[in-house]
């Protein structure tokens, strides 16, 4: 086997935190290697340096030149990767719904006639050659629009094939395919893979990685954990491998008596959604922490849409108290004393133009007098508020968007506690957050459920599931697979229900 | 202080630091006070009484205008229908009076039929969730129709003293409409600045998901802001209608344009979220004493209609220059 791709202590660092550290990544001509890790493994920054989008700090790529030998390569930006030979193909496509299949093939590089126009018989003879190599018979005059996703991937795979590229990257290429589809899209990448293409996968649907990858490079945290030959490993030494080392069991001081004494304060049942979620069922109990886990797409950040009313329920019942409650939109949400510190802080969790102080009151103000605002109050609430959170400000009339991020959340966990809510749902809540602000964090939501809050915490993080959860619910494609209070549990356990290896 | 370096801060003589926001506010103050003098010096007829109360009275109808026009920029909107409007609020109310003869039920349908097409506006807009731009655009072209539709396409004359007592009445030697007008800038103001409303207002127009996210009903507030607007703006055509002594279809052709230039020059930021009342007062001053001064200087109103799109245009300019040097 010839190499014709090698990633070397590929190292980045995002405004001082290192998301890639040493990373590696070895590619043989002809092969399909899988790359996988849990969330925030640093797969996708790995790909986008090697596609040029982003520039490493450190490292070396290495890039076969078709003889064996492997030369030093650097990648300023995304077109030079693309001359090289290495083409991404993405999950959400990169395709113009407005356009011919053959224009999209061809965008940007049109072939050109003697009198420099738009050769648009070449143009279609062309794509229908490479469509052809791929086995798809289809008039390439035909609007991207009107295609299946099956069909868009395809003329994905053909624009790769007509750019001369010989290392594809394909990210979760089977999320939104049905069986036949993917069954047909191995046999593509079988005949690709023979006509001595490379084939990057990125995956984390296990049975798929065995049935169609040849080696597998595991990462954690941004690290270069192994490279192993796809038949000499299991499920469970995959698991293990994301996972690390370290199984640590470990259980939050009091999740054991919050678990005694069970008060239902919120229940879900039987919840679909039209996008994803399939009969949720599960309890909140009154002064618990209830830690959601999954990996992307699981369907959590859905389910906190739902219920915050943000998204319709397609079918199912959301009982608070003992009472049934229909949440059409945010206002019924904060209504019924539920609050939602969404994960997006930026964009759906603070007005940034605003000072810190309006941020705070804003769900606030529907409880006071509508025609005085009550301007000390405000200045008083906040002031307490900056004290409480210890959040780093000149003040309660700084603009938001000047404070670093961790101070950024705490904004937004004091604008729900400024209403004092039942039910508070937390997405994400220290992501993009220093270690210091994490803590202080942590230390807070365990305050507020000591007083009688009630949490669900949507986390990535496994260690941050463990540490800070009474109890753990597990999702996986949109359905909960796992739900278990937090004492003997350990991260392998968890990532497997993740990851549907076990059900 | 890199700190202090992001928050755009410029030295003040006087040992206050100012921010980008306020320097602008007084820049225009200034802009304001210069341009009142050189009128003063080059146009004889400037500061004559009768040309000042003038002004004022031309003024008072597009600075009542201009108070909802503040508050649909802020939220993030725009509303192009004002001019259409004024012609139908003015044609309303004339018509109501010339066959009740009543001045109250004049001015009040004139302000129902405003407020109702600002319902409308707000309605579609919100529910609909089209551009405020396009809703307006189209209830611009309908409304006007509507007032040649309701008139034949003649102006309706009414010059019976009660009826134009609002427009060209006064009070105390000062014209009445400028009463109306002072009432409705510290109303908006004070909305603005003191209450809920206003509150959400610059909420909405600062990040409107966040604000739904938040548990308001942003919905609700839009249909206000759109209606008061419109409100507004059917008083404004009342008034117009009493001081012309008809009701004219025609009236207000470009003043959409007067309108949402005074309240960009007076630094509401056309992205939503910042801005104030005083600021579009004094926009609407600037851009009105300017009309005025080059009117008496002799100036075509070809000419005008040139330089108002120019300070427009700068007027952006400058909003954007401001919020990039925040970045």
């Amino acid at each position: 086997m010839k190499s014709i791709l090698s990633m070397k202590n590929i190292s980045k660092s995002f405004s001082g935190v290192k998301v890639l550290d040493n990373a590696q990544l070895e590619i043989n001509e002809g092969e399909v290697h899988a790359l996988m890790g849990a969330n925030g493994a640093g797969k996708s920054t790995l790909m986008k340096i090697l596609t040029g989008i982003y520039q490493k700090d450190e490292g070396a790529i290495l890039l076969g030149n078709g003889d064996g030998e492997l030369k030093g390569i650097e990648f300023q930006f995304p077109l030079q990767a693309l001359e090289k030979g290495i083409s991404m193909i993405y999950q959400e496509f990169n395709l113009v719904d407005n356009l011919s299949i053959a224009e999209n093939i061809f965008l940007g590089r049109e072939p050109i006639n003697s009198l420099k126009h738009i050769d648009w018989k070449k143009m279609f003879q062309e794509s229908k050659k490479y469509l052809e190599k791929i086995g798809m018979e289809i008039d390439t005059k035909l609007k991207v629009g009107k295609l299946s996703t099956a069909q868009k991937q395809s003329v994905e795979i053909a624009k790769c094939l007509s750019l001369n590229s010989r290392i594809i990257i394909m990210d979760e290429p089977t999320a939104s395919l049905t069986d036949y589809e993917i069954k047909n899209l191995f046999n593509l990448i079988k005949d690709l893979k023979k006509k001595g293409y490379s084939i990057i996968y990125i995956s984390h649907r296990m049975e798929e990685i065995f049935s169609i990858t040849d080696r597998i490079t595991v990462m954690k945290d941004g690290c270069y954990v192994n490279t192993l030959k796809t038949s000499d490993t299991t499920e469970n030494e995959l698991v293990r491998l994301m996972v690390g080392k370290e199984v640590i069991t470990q259980t939050r001081d009091n999740a054991s008596k919050v678990n005694k004494n069970k008060e239902t304060i919120f229940s879900v049942k039987n919840v679909s959604s039209k996008s994803l979620l399939q009969n949720i069922n599960f309890n909140l109990n009154k002064g618990e922490i209830l830690g959601f886990f999954g990996l992307v797409g699981a369907g959590r950040t859905e389910l906190a849409r739902v219920i915050f009313g943000i998204d319709k329920m397609e079918y199912g019942e959301v009982w608070i108290e003992g009472e049934m409650v229909n949440i059409k939109n945010p206002y019924e949400a904060t209504r019924h004393h539920i609050g939602l510190v969404p994960e997006d802080r930026k964009d759906l969790g603070l007005i940034l133009n605003l000072p810190i102080k309006n941020n705070m009151s804003l769900t606030k103000l529907r409880y006071l007098n509508p025609f005085i605002l009550r301007k000390q109050l405000e200045n008083r609430m906040s002031t307490q508020y900056i004290n409480d959170l210890s959040i780093a400000t000149s003040g309660p009339n700084q603009i938001t968007a000047e404070l670093s991020g961790g101070n950024q959340q705490k904004v937004v966990i004091a604008k729900w506690l400024s209403v004092s809510p039942k039910i508070l749902i937390l997405d994400e809540p220290t992501r993009g957050i220093d270690i210091g602000a994490k803590n202080e964090i942590y230390k807070l939501m365990g305050k507020l459920v000591d007083e009688g809050m009630s949490i669900i915490m949507i986390s990535s993080e496994l260690p941050e599931i463990l540490n800070v959860s009474d109890r753990v619910i597990v999702m996986h494609e949109g359905k909960i697979t796992f739900d278990h209070k937090n004492i003997g549990l350990d991260q392998e356990t968890i990532l497997q229900y993740a990851m549907g290896v076990r059900k | 202080m890199t700190q202090l370096a992001k928050k755009d801060k410029v030295f003040f003589p006087f040992g206050q630091q100012l921010s980008f926001d306020r320097m602008r506010q007084y820049g225009l103050i200034l802009a304001l006070v210069v341009l009142f003098i050189v009128m003063s010096l080059v146009a004889d007829n400037f500061f004559a009484v009768s040309n000042l109360m003038n002004i004022a009275r031309q003024l008072s109808v597009t600075s009542i205008a201009s108070v909802g026009m503040t508050l649909v920029i802020l939220i993030g909107g725009i509303d192009l229908s004002v001019g259409s409007i004024l012609a139908l609020s003015g044609v309303m109310a004339a018509m109501m009076y010339s066959s009740i003869e009543s001045p109250f039920l004049a001015l009040f349908v004139g302000v129902l039929a405003g407020a109702a097409v600002g319902f409308f506006n707000g309605f579609v807009t919100a529910k609909g969730q089209i551009a405020g731009f396009i809703t307006t655009l189209a209830t611009m072209s309908a409304i006007r129709g509507l007032s040649y539709i309701f008139t034949d396409g003649m102006p309706i004359s009414e010059t019976s003293p009660s009826f134009i007592y609002i427009g060209t009445g006064y009070f105390w030697g000062i014209p009445i409409p400028i009463y109306i007008m002072i009432i409705i800038l510290l109303l908006g103001s004070y909305i603005v600045k003191f209450t809920r409303f206003g509150r959400y207002i610059y909420a909405i127009g600062g990040n409107e998901q966040t604000s739904k996210w938040s548990g308001l009903k942003v919905d609700r507030v839009k249909i206000y802001v759109y209606t008061i607007s419109g409100l507004l703006t059917g008083l404004a055509g009342v008034i117009l209608a009493s001081r012309l002594a008809s009701g004219q279809p025609s009236a207000g052709d470009g003043f959409e344009l007067d309108v949402i230039a005074g309240v960009i020059v007076g630094g509401t930021s056309l992205s939503g979220g910042k801005g104030n009342i005083s600021g579009t007062f004094i926009g609407v001053l600037l851009i009105g004493i300017l009309g005025n001064g080059l009117t008496l200087l002799n100036v075509s109103s070809y000419y005008q209609m040139v330089i108002k799109g120019g300070i427009i245009i700068l007027a952006v300019l400058l909003d954007t220059l401001g919020r990039r040097g925040k970045d």
